[in-house]
């Protein structure tokens, strides 16, 4: 599904700013897999989204999704196959437009010169009703006017309106309150299930990590040290993945927003 | 004094809405593209020059086509140098602006200095044909309304297809554009070149209807159409893309109108950019001291507070 292959990134060479920000990363990711990804700050988790989306070329390795080459393709080429939602709830979608005028870019249905069609219309509605906000009520407001909770809920809708084929979550609870989060959380995962994507989602929540998703990848210093699948992570508790750093890293886990519980 | 104050209405309208394009111009690239287009003032006069060439030649209907064609590429060269060179916005509109004096006076001959007194243009093509009906006076004013009119619909209509949605994505939030799969380096061309049309349509009618022009007809227009834009904004700048583009073109004419009534009572002629210069830092500062005015009063108070104490 998506294979990285010697993936290298090094933030300003050669300055005394230089930061290895991904080290030879190999990784191959299943059809079907859900994986949360854990680590200290600037382990690279965020580096390594970066890569797969595009947003920088890496400095070596390449990147395949579904057989396909994508390490030299633009980022926005690349979103067609690939949803990805980040930790600000502000950054998915346009604060100025509408509802149904943001729904109508991610739907991206029609010609360029081709108006929001009624059919469409309804379809922003039903698909907003799931989300059970009340949103496809207020289709003509500005985004703007949504909170955190709503804008992120809106975000994910957007970003798997046309199921992509790999959808990557940043972190994409983390700024909103517990109990949105688990909300927003939980629409993911019937979202992820309805449309059975492919998914990779960064959490600082370790318990969450173990919880979601079939697979669990822990990442230091710009390397992945630790992968977890099946039978072996099914008993796996806390303390477990915490021993499991300090074996890999040779040191004790910091992150100053990790929940250990 | 009825029909001086109808006629000073009469030309602050004309003006008004000749320019009106110019502030839709800018409602396209300043309001939706978020791009501050400096190169307005010299695509401008781009507009007045090539028209009147072509007018001149004999073409007077070719001639606001051209201009526009001449606009549509000046807009891709700013459009270009800022998505694609690595050359920050504002300094590709000034970059281009400074480009634009020496092909303006090349393509106006070497001259600095074009007349039209007996060339056939847009507006008298007009007053022939409307001759004989009720509207044969107001000749003028009847060409500017229509083209006004198109211009509004059409940029209301196309703001709202997905091609006009992206754009306003854009200035709003590039990331998401690029998240619907959708270049942004794309949706930013082809906003300019449409914006620099109208700009130069603007320079080129504005030309035709004074029936010269000079070098120097565009300097300033970038302030005096972003001040007409904020003022529509004031009036009209909440609500349906439709309504804030006819706020855009009321805006132009309270300027106008404004401007020809302090011109009446014996302004100078001059003060004209002075004017739109205020009225531009007004309308930007006023909200932002507005915001910050509960602090300016804790402030004070503060200060009070320790003098008393």
């Amino acid at each position: 599904m998506l294979e990285l292959k010697n993936i290298s990134k090094t933030f300003n060479p050669k300055t005394v700013f230089e930061k290895v920000a991904l080290d030879h990363i190999d990784l191959t990711v299943n059809d079907g897999d859900f994986i949360s990804i854990i680590g200290a700050n600037g382990a690279g988790k965020s580096t390594l989204f970066n890569a797969i989306c595009g947003s920088f070329l890496t400095d070596s390795g390449s990147i395949r999704l579904d057989g396909q080459d994508i390490t030299l393709m633009a980022d926005h080429k690349r979103a067609r196959m690939i949803g990805r939602l980040f930790q600000d709830p502000m950054r998915g979608s346009a604060p100025g437009m509408s509802i149904e005028e943001n729904l109508a870019l991610a739907a991206g249905h029609g010609g360029w010169l081709s108006k929001v069609s009624k059919a469409d219309k309804q379809l922003f509605r039903e698909r907003l009703s799931l989300l059970g906000m009340g949103l496809e009520d207020r289709m003509n407001q500005p985004v703007g006017l949504l909170s955190g909770g709503q804008r992120q809920a809106l975000t994910l809708l957007m970003s798997t309106f046309n199921p992509p084929k790999l959808l990557l979550l940043d972190e994409h609870t983390a700024a909103l309150d517990p109990a949105t989060a688990e909300k927003v959380l939980a629409l993911t995962e019937s979202i992820v299930k309805d449309n059975h994507l492919t998914c990779m989602m960064i959490t600082h929540n370790m318990q969450s990590a173990l919880d979601l998703g079939n697979r669990t990848i822990m990442m230091h210093k710009g390397k992945i040290i630790y992968d977890v699948a099946g039978q072996e992570r099914e008993g796996l508790k806390v303390s477990d993945l915490l021993a499991q750093f300090k074996i890999a890293a040779g040191k004790e886990l910091d992150n100053d927003r990790m929940m250990l519980v | 004094m009825i029909t001086t104050i109808l006629g000073l209405g009469a030309t602050a309208l004309e003006l008004g809405l000749i320019s009106s394009l110019t502030v839709l111009a800018l409602f396209l690239s300043y309001s939706m593209l978020n791009v501050c287009d400096l190169s307005t003032d010299g695509c401008f006069t781009l507009g007045a020059a090539v028209g009147a060439v072509v007018a001149l030649a004999g073409h007077p209907y070719l001639s606001i086509f051209a201009a526009m064609g001449a606009g549509i590429l000046s807009g891709f060269v700013t459009a270009i140098l800022q998505t694609k060179m690595g050359i920050d916005s504002l300094l590709s509109g000034i970059i281009v602006n400074t480009g634009l004096y020496s092909i303006n006076i090349a393509i106006m001959g070497g001259s600095s200095l074009l007349n039209m007194n007996k060339t056939d243009t847009i507006f008298t093509k007009a007053k022939t044909l409307l001759s004989d009906t009720f509207m044969s006076t107001q000749y003028r004013l009847v060409v500017v309304i229509v083209i006004v009119a198109v211009v509004v619909a059409a940029m209301t209509w196309f703001l709202k297809t997905r091609i006009g949605l992206s754009i306003r994505a854009t200035g709003n939030n590039p990331d998401m554009v690029k998240s619907s799969s959708i270049n942004p380096v794309y949706t930013t061309i082809i906003g300019l070149c449409l914006s620099n049309s109208l700009t130069a349509l603007s320079g080129c009618l504005l030309a035709q209807s004074q029936k010269s022009v000079n070098i120097t007809i565009g300097s300033g227009m970038v302030t005096i159409a972003l001040a007409s834009l904020l003022i529509g904004n004031a009036f009209m700048g909440k609500g349906g893309i439709g309504k804030r583009a006819i706020g855009a073109v009321l805006g132009a004419f309270i300027f106008r109108l404004v401007y020809t009534i302090a011109l009446r009572f014996n302004l100078a002629a001059y003060m004209l950019k002075l004017v739109s210069s205020v009225i531009v830092i007004i309308a930007i500062s006023g909200p932002y001291f507005k915001k910050r005015l509960p602090e300016f009063k804790r402030m004070r108070e503060a200060k009070k507070g320790a003098r008393n104490a």
